[in-house]
């Protein structure tokens, strides 16, 4: 019989929102009554997808290069690097993003407000990051935009972020947002993450070392993803069967 | 033990998720015409009924000897004999709500106090109004046996519930495996 030795990812508390959120309004019909089972993390749940490059095209992560022209805009620079709770990089793990144009406008056939497209801007991206867990996309800054939430409601300008990292519970969606944007105050999104410091880590900060000169402003997001404890990790490699 | 970093939190998916994460080989965890692959195919519902149609659905799971080409799979990473095998599949939802992924059985899996776990699919709900992933498990309506030994069905007391992770035999030869994510046929949802 195999001694199975698995890394354990301690449960994340106080960070992600509560799914029963009444100033947002689409969390009404949506977020489960029954508290959630206990799951206890076994083999489907310490592992997950190692997606790799073959998912990837050449202008993926240039959102200013998919088109003929250039999108209408403010070109930004985005990087960071994917972490693990214990500070440790994520080599390889793919990042999708997706976003609204300059305008705050997105190429998606329910988005119909009155901002114009820009044939020059899909608006999604997506890359790998290094071996020292670092990412960068060259893109626009994304206008806010009104949706119907409540009377007058802007969504504060956002880029919406994917991971897997390397594990089923290491899984994410996020969106990164801009330093000192006046729509924070009256947005129920951003603030239903209630731990001041932990919203805190969903806006990017300007970072001048990454601003290029006469090109583009950079801006900086590193994303922390559950991590396993620090216990030592027994590998059992002569376990094996 | 040195201070852990904080974690980043959580955000909903959002109505536009349709421009970015659906992948044309998204619901293909084996490619077309694998032998023994079926569809899975279902409906994500919300509390009132209606259909979720901006919804994204994620399913990951071993292979069909129950094993894991990843190295934290202790017994070593293995390549699936299945070419073409790659234990992950995601559907966005359309108008009706309606999502499916073509892919083979899991084997069953050891777990660390010596029992088997049944043959089951994990699986994680985006959408709209969600502001972080909802997670499930999907079990196979063959292994009534597996299933009445599994220890993390007979962790779930509420009958209802615990049916709620059970497939169903599809038309099509596949499973028909629906999502309800409130109300009176709400799934049952984990916490990993």
């Amino acid at each position: 019989m195999t001694n199975l030795v698995l890394p354990s990812y301690p449960k994340v508390v106080g960070v992600h929102p509560n799914l029963d959120w009444p100033a947002y309004g689409g969390t009404k019909f949506r977020h489960p009554l029954h508290a959630p089972i206990d799951l206890p993390q076994r083999l489907t749940e310490v592992t997950g997808p190692l997606l790799g490059e073959g998912r990837l095209g050449e202008f993926d992560n240039d959102l200013t290069r998919q088109h003929d022209g250039e999108p209408q805009g403010q070109r930004i620079i985005v990087h960071g690097r994917v972490l693990d709770e214990g500070g440790k990089p994520l080599p390889a793990t793919l990042i999708e993003i997706w976003q609204a144009n300059a305008g705050g406008r997105y190429r998606h056939v329910v988005d119909n407000w009155p901002s114009p497209l820009d044939p020059n801007f899909t608006g999604l991206g997506r890359t790998l990051t290094d071996d020292q867990g670092r990412y960068r996309f060259t893109t626009i800054k994304p206008g806010a935009y009104p949706w119907h939430n409540n009377d007058n409601a802007w969504r504060p300008a956002h880029i919406h972020f994917s991971l897997f990292g390397r594990a089923f519970t290491q899984r994410l969606v996020t969106q990164m947002y801009f330093p000192d944007d006046p729509l924070f105050f009256q947005d129920p999104i951003f603030n239903s993450v209630t731990d001041e410091r932990a919203r805190q880590r969903l806006i990017s900060r300007y970072d001048h070392s990454a601003t290029t000169d006469h090109w583009a402003l950079g801006f900086e997001f590193d994303i922390v993803l559950r991590g396993p404890s620090s216990t030592p990790f027994e590998s059992h490699e002569d376990d094996d069967e | 033990m040195s201070e852990r970093l904080g974690c980043t939190p959580s955000q909903t998916v959002g109505p536009f998720l349709h421009i970015a994460l659906p992948w044309p080989d998204g619901p293909f965890v084996v490619p077309e015409g694998t032998p023994g692959s079926f569809w899975i195919t279902g409906q994500l519902f919300d509390g009132n009924g209606d259909p979720v149609i901006d919804g994204l659905i994620e399913i990951w799971q071993a292979d069909p000897d129950g094993r894991f080409d990843h190295p934290d799979d202790p017994r070593g990473a293995t390549k699936p004999a299945i070419p073409g095998f790659r234990g992950f599949g995601r559907s966005d939802t359309d108008a009706e709500g309606r999502f499916r992924i073509l892919t083979v059985k899991p084997g069953a899996t050891p777990t660390t106090d010596g029992a088997d776990e049944a043959p089951h699919i994990d699986i994680s709900v985006f959408a709209r109004g969600l502001l972080d992933r909802v997670v499930t498990r999907l079990y196979f309506p063959d292994e009534t046996a597996a299933n009445d030994a599994d220890p993390v069905l007979a962790s779930i007391d509420d009958a209802r519930l615990r049916s709620t992770l059970i497939a169903s035999p599809s038309d099509d030869g596949g499973l028909r495996f629906d999502i309800h994510l409130q109300g009176a046929h709400e799934t049952a949802f984990f916490e990993l």
